[in-house]
């Protein structure tokens, strides 16, 4: 099939590649940029494991085609540590509160948690709850990726973070 | 000795030992996207797999034509059944000593059947050549309902055992039948039936669902001509038991296949078995000379990689007038699908569903299991819990709840007159298990007071009047349940897979610095094992967890072990680490007597040094003997600090746990809102409480998911309906209860630390205590039992039968 460029920002780089027309943009953040911290759990936009950073919105990258994204800026998980290796306030967060199990679906959680927190940087439990409800764990009963989301919302706004998971 | 002595309390912290919240290492990868699963290895030189699979439930292959899909530019081949016949392979074994079609040869059985293998240079293009293979069908009549499946006259299933009569598991006594499976005192509980005062008998059928970890089967298989070896990356809970399996089916010698498990992105008994798809990538590789990736889409997952339950329990249960219960009965009907594919322990065709007499002292007790064959997908996984547990969980504790309604009694009251009590430990139950440990009435008071019982009744009391006055239009259900788990399979006396006794392993190596590398027989698929097991270690060793490298998965360098599932690896593999542990232990006690110049009995261990009795200020940290294991031994010891150990464990562990659950059903909408849930668990000794609190979390959503909506169903045709996320139910966030987690600790008497177990608890528990707050809901208004999944539509239905929208 015939290939088109496209070109792109992902986690602040410029990055380019020749793509099918109906190549996703999962595939080719995994199989093209060999950012394979986005995951695939679903054929129906519903599990969220794809969830990253598309100028200013969460998007699943497995409905969107590479192409829709020519231009764009994205973040992925890859992006969010600093260059230093600092952990970003989500990710420590998860760790903190026990908020992930088998990690496949925190990739996509963490960028959502990201771009809630943008929106709402202090979010109520019933706001994260739904804020978050477009990605599915398996493994945690999601209370403490609430909490995990609750801590970083306190760390990025300056204020003491709570407890460790119980 | 030293300058500035750290405390007791310095040490023991800096150990993060067992009992301790340490912070799991995995999730520094996991976090920063870093994580290793199959579908991130990329091979040169990779080629990639899809299937083509049945439309059909039920139907002849009358003709493959391929030519289409070869001419497609990127397409290198396509197998079917006529390309892996020649080979042996066209049929797999299954755990379960019967076969598997790996491709579909003259019949398909079930819908989405893996019919031919597409091998292609890359994802898309294998999966248009999918679309290209054109197949010619003779459709058959199909059985989706297993009660009609051993009828007079009914369709011939399984054409390739048609005329066989014994079955793995014994007689066979129709073609559509796989065995017949029973335990118990037969005409000892006849004789208890015929006595009784009260007697309940009730059809409790738990649905077929799917365990649908998010990420789904996968694998890339890498076949080198030149060495003659084969390596397998795949989502494997049990990756030796896949070398050996590879092994036998494809002749390759063990030694020259190698098995491993990544990382894995949750199993939950779905990766367990061995699936076509990996038979098919291995072959595609030998004949290609190139590694071969295959990885399922979601719908592929749901409707074949397995099922769960599909148990259909006819139950009875004999009692005393005042409540006290005096017979259990079951019969179970188990739909088995196209291959009895089940992954139980191989003399346990009906995993440990005797179980069934739960958490309650049955004088005397009969279950009889019949599995069929129907044109389902074939499986029969343990889903989040140990074998058949949770079915026998629901069904004892549905039961228990009809019973007392019989009686007119207290759910609680009826199970706390029945619970076996603390000074019949070791408990033998009428179905031949010796229970370890428990005081069941000390979690039930406990859970009852947590919750505040009474008051709840009293609530519900209030409600029910309100509601018959035309007050509100809210039901209050209480569910109530204690369950008795059975997990950590298991002693070889009577358990084994495929004839490999189900031990579990662990090496430990001690560096010379004192650091060390840990491995296990077993595989995490989120459990958390590297941080865990080195806790174990820790506490065993006194070197800091930090310090101890876990892995798991590797078959090259673990010690073969069974696997993860049935909440078996603390039991199992957990048990070896500390035996392993302690003969490195009693090698360094050695090593510090000599050095010490005083006898080994003249020691005494302390958090994480040897010391001399009476004189606590020599001693020899297990650090400096690391150093001295390699650089000076006493005479005639070896040098070097390792030691392995195979753990044949003595006795099943018993977790139990009492569950409380209150929900509010709108019965105008069916929306049945889980106001409360209270666990109150079990699981001996706690290595992490909080990765325990983790595991309860995920195991209480998954229960929830199943009670409240998972069901995998076909219609009269055969069709699997919604066998995708649009349609099967996972819980979000936004449905998801909130969890109170409690705990008792009732320390295992035969485990080396006294743990039992604890992932699959929640699930085991969690099922039952949902579905009985709903019946619970609906009992006052005449119902007895409502059959699961609770979702808001069949709830409503439930109310407009019982006439309650006017």
């Amino acid at each position: 099939m015939a290939k088109t460029q496209v070109t792109m920002t992902v986690n602040g780089k410029a990055v380019e590649g020749l793509v099918e027309p109906r190549t996703l943009l999962i595939h080719f953040l995994r199989e093209q940029l060999n950012l394979t911290g986005s995951h695939i759990g679903c054929d129906t936009s519903h599990c969220g494991a794809c969830t990253v950073d598309l100028d200013g919105k969460s998007v699943k990258s497995c409905t969107l085609f590479a192409v829709q994204a020519e231009g764009g800026d994205l973040l992925t998980i890859e992006g969010m540590a600093a260059a230093d290796g600092t952990l970003h306030a989500l990710q420590e967060g998860f760790r903190e509160m026990h908020g992930l199990q088998c990690g496949f679906c925190t990739p996509g959680m963490i960028m959502r948690g990201y771009r809630l927190l943008q929106e709402n940087p202090n979010p109520s439990e019933d706001e994260i709850r739904f804020g978050i409800s477009g990605n599915l764990c398996r493994c945690t009963g999601y209370q403490n990726i609430v909490k995990a989301i609750q801590y970083a919302a306190a760390k990025l706004s300056g204020a003491s973070v709570k407890e460790a998971a119980e | 000795m030293n300058a500035i002595t750290p405390t007791k309390e310095e040490r023991t912290e800096k150990l993060q030992g067992m009992g301790c919240k340490r912070k799991r290492v995995e999730d520094i990868r996991f976090v920063q996207g870093r994580g290793n699963y199959v579908d991130d290895l990329k091979l040169p030189a990779m080629l990639y797999g899809d299937f083509v699979r049945s439309p059909y439930g039920h139907a002849r292959i009358k003709k493959i034509d391929a030519s289409k899909a070869m001419a497609l530019p990127g397409v290198l081949a396509v197998l079917t059944a006529a390309d892996l016949k020649p080979l042996g392979l066209h049929y797999m074994p299954t755990l379960a000593g019967d076969v598997q079609a790996v491709l579909a040869e003259e019949k398909v059985l079930f819908q989405n059947q893996e019919v031919a293998f597409i091998i292609a240079e890359d994802r898309y293009v294998a999966a248009d050549a999918a679309e290209l293979v054109e197949v010619e069908y003779e459709e058959l009549p199909v059985i989706v309902d297993p009660f009609k499946a051993m009828a007079a006259g009914a369709p011939v299933l399984r054409e390739d055992i048609k005329d066989k009569t014994d079955g793995a598991h014994g007689k066979r006594k129709h073609y559509n039948h796989v065995f017949n499976w029973q335990i118990g005192d037969k005409d000892g509980t006849d004789r208890a039936f015929k006595k009784a005062e009260v007697t309940i008998k009730e059809l409790i059928s738990y649905q077929r669902v799917h365990p649908c970890p998010l990420e789904t089967c996968q694998c890339v298989a890498s076949f080198d001509k030149i060495r003659g070896e084969l390596t397998v990356w795949g989502t494997f809970q049990a990756p030796h038991v896949i070398r050996t399996v590879a092994s036998l089916i494809s002749k390759i010698p063990e030694h020259k296949i190698h098995v491993i498990a990544p990382d894995i992105g949750g199993g939950f008994g779905n990766k367990v078995g061995a699936y076509p798809g990996y038979i098919c990538a291995i072959v595609a590789s030998i004949v290609t000379g190139r590694p071969v990736k295959w990885v399922e889409d979601r719908i592929e997952n749901l409707s074949t990689t397995s099922f769960a339950r599909d148990y259909h329990m006819t139950t009875e249960i004999a009692a005393t007038k005042d409540g006290k219960v005096t017979g259990l009965r079951v019969h179970v009907l188990a739909d088995h699908g196209a291959f009895d594919a089940c992954a139980d322990p191989t003399k346990w065709p009906a995993g440990f569903f005797n179980i069934v007499t739960g958490a309650y002292d049955f004088p005397v007790a009969h279950v009889a299991v019949d599995g069929v064959y129907t044109n389902k997908a074939p499986g029969g996984v343990a889903y989040r819990c140990s074998f058949r547990v949770t079915e026998a969980a629901y069904c004892i504790e549905r039961a228990m709840d009809i019973l007392a309604q019989k009686l007119g009694m207290d759910p609680a009251e009826l199970r706390i007159k029945n619970l076996v009590r603390r000074e019949q430990f070791p408990y033998q139950s009428a179905l031949g298990w010796e229970y370890d440990s428990g005081d069941y009435h000390a979690a039930m008071k406990k859970a009852m007071d947590a919750v505040g019982y009474g008051k709840l009744r009293e609530e519900q009391k209030a409600k029910q009047a309100a509601f018959k006055r035309g007050e509100t239009r809210d039901l209050m259900g209480v569910g109530v349940i204690f369950f008795t788990e059975i997990v950590g399979a298991g002693p070889s006396r009577n358990c084994d897979i495929l004839g490999i006794a189900m031990f579990d392993s662990a090496e430990i190596r001690i560096h010379p610095t004192g650091a060390v590398i840990a491995r296990m027989g077993t595989k995490s698929q989120g459990q958390g094992h590297e941080t865990t097991y080195a806790q174990i270690i820790a506490t065993e060793l006194g070197l800091p967890a930090d310090d101890i490298s876990i892995e798991e998965g590797n078959t090259d360098t673990a010690p073969y072990g069974l696997g993860t599932y049935g909440s078996r690896s603390t039991p199992t593999a957990g048990a070896a680490t500390a035996m392993a542990a302690r003969k490195i232990k009693a090698k360094a006690q050695m090593i510090a007597a000599d050095l010490l110049e005083v006898s080994e009995y003249d020691l005494e261990w302390e958090i994480d040094r040897f010391r001399v009795k009476g004189n606590p200020e020599r001693f020899k940290t297990m650090k400096e003997l690391a150093w001295a294991a390699y650089n000076r031994v006493p005479k005639g010891l070896e040098p070097g600090l390792e030691a392995v150990n195979y753990y044949d464990p003595p006795n099943m562990t018993f977790p139990f746990g009492a569950y409380i659950c209150v929900v509010d059903v709108d019965v105008d909408t069916g929306v049945t809102k889980v106001r409360r849930f209270y666990a109150l668990d079990d699981c001996g000794t706690r290595i992490n409480p909080m990765i325990i609190e983790g595991q309860v979390h995920g195991g209480l959503t998954e229960a929830f998911g199943i009670a409240m909506g998972q069901e995998i169903r076909y219609d009269e045709y055969g069709n699997v309906t919604g066998p995708t996320l649009m349609d099967y139910f996972l819980p979000t966030a936004v449905e998801t209860p909130k969890w109170e987690t409690d705990w008792t600790v009732t320390p295992s008497p035969h485990h080396p630390i006294g743990a039992k177990g604890v992932g699959e608890s929640p699930n085991v528990g969690g099922v039952p205590c949902f579905a009985n707050a709903v019946n619970d809901a609906f009992k006052f208004l005449g119902s007895t039992h409502i059959a699961m999944p609770h979702d808001h539509w069949r709830t409503w239905t439930v109310a407009e039968k019982l006439g309650v929208h006017g």
